[in-house]
Formats: structure tokens, sequence, C-alpha cells
């Protein structure tokens, strides 16, 4: 029943970040997927701090306002600084993720809750120590299950209900101006809702491991597919294959699971790759020779 | 001329990137029912002239007027075709699907595209001769075919003022004229194009008037009175021998102009 519910919890974190992440992709925004990911770490402390629990309201709110600030410091430095690009969301988030780890340091000295090591890694394996029980003694999954399946429904829903504002944000942002499309609310919604996402799966996949799930499920995609709607299925179902696979074979080799899904991923990516090299080769072939 | 209205006023625009201006204190009413041409030298700023009018740059002094009016008024008459190269054309999308971003709105974002949008998106899509093409995936279209493709999500805005960075780039010389005589029936139907150029051999056959560019206004007006060799030279520097020849060119082909009923 345990492997189940880490196994559930961990696909619904591979579904949120593969629909997300192919809009990242797409903008050619993946890096600050990264960043995100680890600006919300200084967000998590302080939130943490005050509020005194994992699972609360003012945590996600206040990790998810830091990753947005995060994208709002990295625009500022690239546009009004004139910092290169990637120089840009190199310096931001490596200085928020360092300002995290010392707030780790002093704020949460002797907690054994919250240290470097889960926030960096996270700790799937302790999900099922985090249980719902209700009526006293049936139990429903962890709470990170039920905490995934609601950022699920926002991610969801926000991309079903805003899927041609997305759509045309990522094809062509000067288009969408011109036809009177507020752009800028646009962005920071979506970079909020990576924000979330980041937030909730830091537990169980770690900040840097989430990239990983934001990025590699959709670029397998686009190798199979030149239709958006299909590129989103098919990230989340290569999202969700790299975490069964890897999950068995984290336990196969008893080696860290969230490490293992992410190497199954790659190797998805890889396999896939070779797979429409190989079919395009052999469909030029034959067409040269049919020609012959 | 129909009425004292104009479809663009550019008053005092200035515009800069970090502090340096590319534009500087241009100033022009552009007339109803025209096809008027942008040119200018590389670097000289036409494109920043129509991001600014297209309200996508912020001017650091001046203002632009629509039809008389601010952009945001008149917005759902106004289309723009962006340069070529601004968008990556791998972006997982067909010809349709582009094709139909032309009848998205600020106000419609949220109903998905109707039956009315799918009817006119494929009179555009037919207009412009992609019609077997348009299940396509984006990338696997030649240059020009892209080119056309944002022709069409321009016709299926259904303006009244349509502004083309550089639609001319990398097509072949049929699909040019076939898009110049769409363009020519569209201005008889009394809407206005404003179209970016690079190739002054044809200004003088495809405009009824010109803005000629270099940071600063150069000249405006009817072809014949902006290709000058004055005003040539004066935008695109010292390479005086190539200018006279474009000249000769020009007054060579003056004749067909003056055949179009030009008034001159
Ligand atoms: N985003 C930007 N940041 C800084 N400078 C810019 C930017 N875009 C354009 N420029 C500069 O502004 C000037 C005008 O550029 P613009 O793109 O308007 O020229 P153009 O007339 O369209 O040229 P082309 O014929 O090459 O398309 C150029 O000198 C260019 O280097
Ligand atoms: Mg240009």
């Amino acid at each position: 029943m345990n492997d189940f519910f880490t196994i559930l919890t961990a696909s619904i974190v591979a579904i949120n970040c593969a629909l997300l992440g192919v809009f990242l992709l797409l903008r050619k925004m993946a890096m600050v997927g990264d960043a995100i990911s680890h600006a919300v770490l200084p967000g998590i402390v302080i939130a943490y701090y005050f509020s005194g629990e994992k699972g609360s309201v003012l945590l996600l709110v206040g990790a998810t306002l830091s990753g947005v600030l995060a994208t709002f410091v990295i625009d500022l430095f690239s546009r009004k600084a004139r910092v290169q690009g990637d120089a840009a969301i190199g310096m931001t988030y490596t200085l928020l993720f360092a300002v995290g780890m010392i707030l780790i340091a002093t704020l949460m000295q002797g907690n054994a809750d919250i240290d470097q090591e889960c926030v960096l890694y996270g700790d799937i394996a302790l999900v099922n120590m985090d249980k719902i029980i209700i009526d006293d003694n049936l139990y429903i999954g962890p709470r990170a299950l039920y905490t995934e399946l609601v950022a699920g429904l926002v991610v969801f829903g926000s991309i079903i209900v805003g899927f041609k504002g997305f759509k045309l944000l990522s094809f062509n942002e000067d288009f969408a101006k011109s036809v009177g499309i507020k752009t800028s609310r646009w962005h920071y919604y979506l970079m909020g809702l990576v924000a979330l996402t980041t937030v909730v799966a830091f537990e169980v996949v770690g900040a840097v491991l989430v990239v990983g799930f934001l990025i590699i499920p959709p670029a397998t995609a686009q190798l199979v597919t030149h239709k958006l709607k299909a590129m989103l299925v098919w990230a989340c179902v290569f999202g969700v294959l790299a975490v069964i696979a890897g999950y068995m074979a984290a336990v196969y080799f008893n080696v860290s699971i969230t490490g293992a899904m992410v190497t199954v991923s790659g190797s998805v990516f890889a396999l896939v790759f070779g797979i429409m090299r190989l079919r395009r080769s052999k469909s030029a072939k034959s067409v040269i020779a049919a020609e012959i | 001329m129909k009425q004292d209205i104009h479809a663009i006023e550019v008053h005092n625009l200035t515009v800069s990137y970090d502090g340096r201006p590319v534009l500087w204190d241009i100033d022009f009413n552009l007339e109803c029912g025209k096809i008027i041409g942008v040119i200018g030298p590389n670097g000289s700023g036409k494109t920043t002239s129509l991001k600014a009018i297209m309200g996508l740059l912020k001017p650091s002094s001046g203002f632009v007027k629509i039809f008389g009016k601010s952009l945001d008024e008149v917005r759902d008459r106004v289309a723009y075709v962006p340069q070529r190269e601004s968008v990556d054309w791998d972006f997982p999308a067909s010809v349709l699907d582009v094709v139909l971003m032309g009848r998205y709105r600020g106000t419609n974002l949220f109903r998905r595209s109707n039956k009315t949008d799918l009817e006119i998106a494929l009179q555009s899509i037919a207009k412009v001769g992609l019609t077997e093409f348009k299940d396509r995936q984006i990338s696997q279209l030649s240059g020009g075919q892209q080119q056309r493709v944002f022709i069409a999500r321009a016709l299926a805005q259904q303006a009244d003022l349509y502004l083309m960075d550089e639609p001319f780039v990398g097509v072949d010389a049929a699909t040019e004229s076939a898009i110049l005589s769409l363009l020519q029936e569209m201005k008889n139907q009394g809407k206005t194009v404003l179209i970016i150029h690079h190739d002054l051999q044809t200004v003088s056959d495809y405009f009824d008037y010109l803005v000629l560019l270099n940071t600063r206004l150069i000249a405006k007006g009817e072809p014949h009175e902006v290709l000058t060799k004055e005003n040539l030279s004066n935008a695109y520097g010292g390479q005086l021998t190539l200018l006279s020849k474009i000249v000769d060119l020009i007054r060579q082909n003056e004749f067909p102009v003056r055949e179009k009923g030009v008034d001159l």
C-alpha cells in the first residue's frame, strides 16, 4: 500500500511538472524553472519559521511568492541592468538559494523537520510518514498526496481554462500584446504556477531534481509530436512512466528513489531520440530507394 | 481623401534603447486607404517605429494616434505582422492553429474558437494559397510559406489597418505579386496597409506613399518626391554609385507609376 501511495504521489508531481514544463520549454525558459525551484527556498524557510508546520497555507503562499519574486528580479536584471539572460538567472537563484541556506542554518538549528538534505533532494521515502487517518483508523494516504492533488487541480484547471492564452504567450508574445492581451499577467501567472508546483514538490522530490521532472518529459514529448495538446499528453505519459519505472528500479537496486526516477526519465529521452533518428533515416533511405 | 481622420498620426516620436535614441522626433500622418511603405537602411528604426505604433515599446517622448484615437480604443481594427524571424517556427502548431490566433482577443481568450472563427481562418488561408497545407506543422513549411501564414493570420483579424514588418522577405516573385494584389484589393475596400520594405527597386511600383527613415525622418511623401538622390544619400550614406543606379532605375519605372493613376 505504501508503495502505491508513493508512486501515486510522485506521479501527480510528474504530471504537474510536465504540464507546466511544456510551456517553459516552448518559451525557452527551462532554466527559469530551475531558478524558481531554487529560489523558493528562502520563502519556505521563513514561512516555516513563522507557521511552524510543513503543510500550512502560509508556507505555500510565502514560498510561491518568493519564486515569483525571483522571476521578477531576473527580468529586472536582464531588462534594466542589461545583464545577459543566463547570467541574470544564475545570479538570482544562487543568491536566493544561498540566503535560504543561511536561513536554514540560523533559524532552523536543531530542527529535524527541515534540513538541507531534505530541501535539496527531497525525501520521497518519508512521504508516507505523514499520514492522513480519518475515523481514527482508516488510512487514506499520505498528506503529500492531497497537497499534490490540490496543486494538480489548480495547474490542470488553469491550463484547460487558459490554454489559448498560454499558447499565444509561448508562440508570439508581441502579437499577443498587439491584440490586447495582458501578457505580463499571463507570464507571472505561469511563473506563479511553476513556483507553486515546485514548492509542493520540494518535499517529495527536492529542489534539485524537480527540474528533471519539469524539463525532461516535455523535451521527450517534443520528439514524438508536432501538436501542442498531444505534447501535453505525451509529457504526462513520459513523466508517469519515469516515476513507475524509476521506483521499481530504485527498489530493485536499492538506490535513491528520486535519483532513479530522473535517471530513467533521461534514459527514456535518449531511447526515444534514438528511435526517432532510426525511423527518420530508415524512411529517408526508403524514399531514396524508391526513387532509384 | 475621405475624411480628415488619419489612419496613423505620429507626433514627435522619440524611442530609445538604454537611453540611446534610435528614433528621433519622428512626425508623420498617414491617410486611410493607401498602401504605405516605410524604408530605410538596416538599423534605421523601421521595426522600432512599428513596435512603438503598436504600443510594444514605450516612447521616451511623443505619441501615436490611430484613427484619431488611442490604440486601446481601436485595437480590434489593427493587425500587426511581426518580422518572420521573431518567432520560433518549431513551435508545435499547424498552419490553421496559427491563423486561428488571428481571431484571439484580450476579451475572448477564455472561450473556445467557434465556427465563425474557423470559417474566417480557412478563408484567410485560402486567400494566401495555403489551403492544401492547412494541417501541416509550421516547421515543415518553406520560409515564404511561413510568411504567408503570418499574412493569413493578419487577414483573419479582419482589421482596417495592417502593419507588416518585411512581409516580402524570402518570398518568391510569384508569391510577392500574389500578396501585392491581395493588398491592392484590401486597399480598394478602403483598408490601410503599412509595410516595411527593403527592395528600393520596387518601392515606386508598390506604394502610394513613402516614409524614409534613418533614426530621423529623412523624407515623406509620394514616391517620386521621396526617391531623390539627395534623400537617398541622406538616408543610406555615401554609396552614391549604387544610389544613382537606383535613382536611374526609379526614373525608368516612373512611367508605369503614372499609368496606375497615381496623381503626380
Ligand atoms: N532590443 C533592443 N535593444 C537595444 N537596441 C536595439 C534593440 N532592438 C533594436 N535595437 C537597435 O535599434 C536600432 C533600430 O533597430 P530596428 O530593429 O528598428 O531597425 P530596422 O530599421 O528594423 O532594421 P532592419 O532593416 O535590420 O530590420 C538598431 O541600431 C538596433 O541595433
Ligand atoms: Mg526590422
